[in-house]
């Protein structure tokens, strides 16, 4: 029950962060990107102010054998440079850059009710399940479809 | 750079590094977005609610912030209907195939000093870049 708690307290600072950044605004995105237009630099501020905080607090926290309420850190393993790394980044890259939106504003934004945020959701979910589709479950052909990297529990 | 909002940028940037700090003391868990919704796909017993949960927290953060505004939080998408569910699409699919987004290779990932994130984020901020210059610029 703390956990849920923590969870719910982290998203709506999360979220609360996304908007006062301005994140949830794709225009802004956008503009961020845009580096041969009307260049708006905001979100290197809002990257440089999480990284301000995550950088040395991350490194604190990992120096624990184990997190507050849980029994261990669930981290990444993986430490390949590999094609699905690339090539997601890319294709991320690239809707990212058509929109404007990336998974965490674009589930912010839904508060407002917009036809659009709700069409970028539902969408990213779908390409989310044709992801796990392809990759994470058998071939009718019986070979199995190489799994992806998960997170493990493991202590820091 | 009309539009430069620098230290409202700063302050919630502040306030997303907090928030990932907190989900990793307290949690033990990493605060990627698409990571955290992905699993929602393939949900295992004891590990879909508090998803569920950190998901809404991200809808009522944006809340209280409209409330604290006066209903305002503006929401721009200049992109076409089609464009918007082809963009969707691609995100969805490539954040889980890249293993991670904004949140999870550019705030996360590089705090702990990652490779991976390092490069994927470096990856993607520059294919970004590339495809608002093609679609703005170009065609």
């Amino acid at each position: 029950m703390p956990r849920m708690f923590v969870a719910l307290f982290a998203g709506t600072l999360f979220g609360l962060g996304l908007a006062v950044s301005g994140m949830t605004n794709p225009a802004k995105i956008v503009g961020f990107l845009d580096v041969a237009g009307n260049w708006d630099p905001t979100l290197a501020f809002v990257m440089g102010g999480a990284l301000l905080v995550t950088i040395p607090a991350f490194r604190l926290i990992l120096k624990r054998p184990r997190p507050v309420l849980a029994d261990g850190f669930a981290l990444p393993t993986s430490s390949a440079l590999d094609a699905r790394l690339l090539g997601g980044a890319a294709l991320f890259g690239v809707g990212w850059g058509l929109a404007g939106f990336c998974p965490g504003p674009a589930v912010a934004a839904l508060v407002t009710g917009l036809t659009p945020v709700f069409a970028f959701v539902a969408a990213m979910i779908a390409g989310m399940a044709a992801y796990k589709w392809i990759f994470e479950r058998p071939a009718r052909t019986g070979m199995e479809a190489k799994p992806a990297p998960e997170a493990r529990e493991h202590p820091a | 750079m009309e539009n430069f909002t620098p230290v409202s940028g700063l302050i919630g940037g502040l306030l997303i590094g907090l928030a990932a700090a907190l989900l990793l003391l307290l949690n033990g868990r990493i605060s990627g977005i698409s990571g955290i919704v992905g699993g929602l796909l393939t949900p295992k017993s004891g590990d879909a609610g508090w998803r569920v949960v950190f998901a809404a927290g991200l809808l009522l953060g944006a809340f209280i912030y409209m409330l604290a505004t006066g209903g305002a939080m503006p929401v721009i998408m200049q992109a076409s209907l089609p464009i918007i569910v082809v963009a969707g699409l691609l995100v969805g699919f490539g954040t889980r195939l890249g293993s991670g987004c904004t949140s999870g290779h550019g705030v996360c990932g590089i705090a702990r000093l990652s490779r991976r994130s390092i490069v994927a984020t470096s990856v993607f901020m520059g294919v970004a870049i590339l495809t608002v210059f093609l679609t703005h610029h170009v065609i």
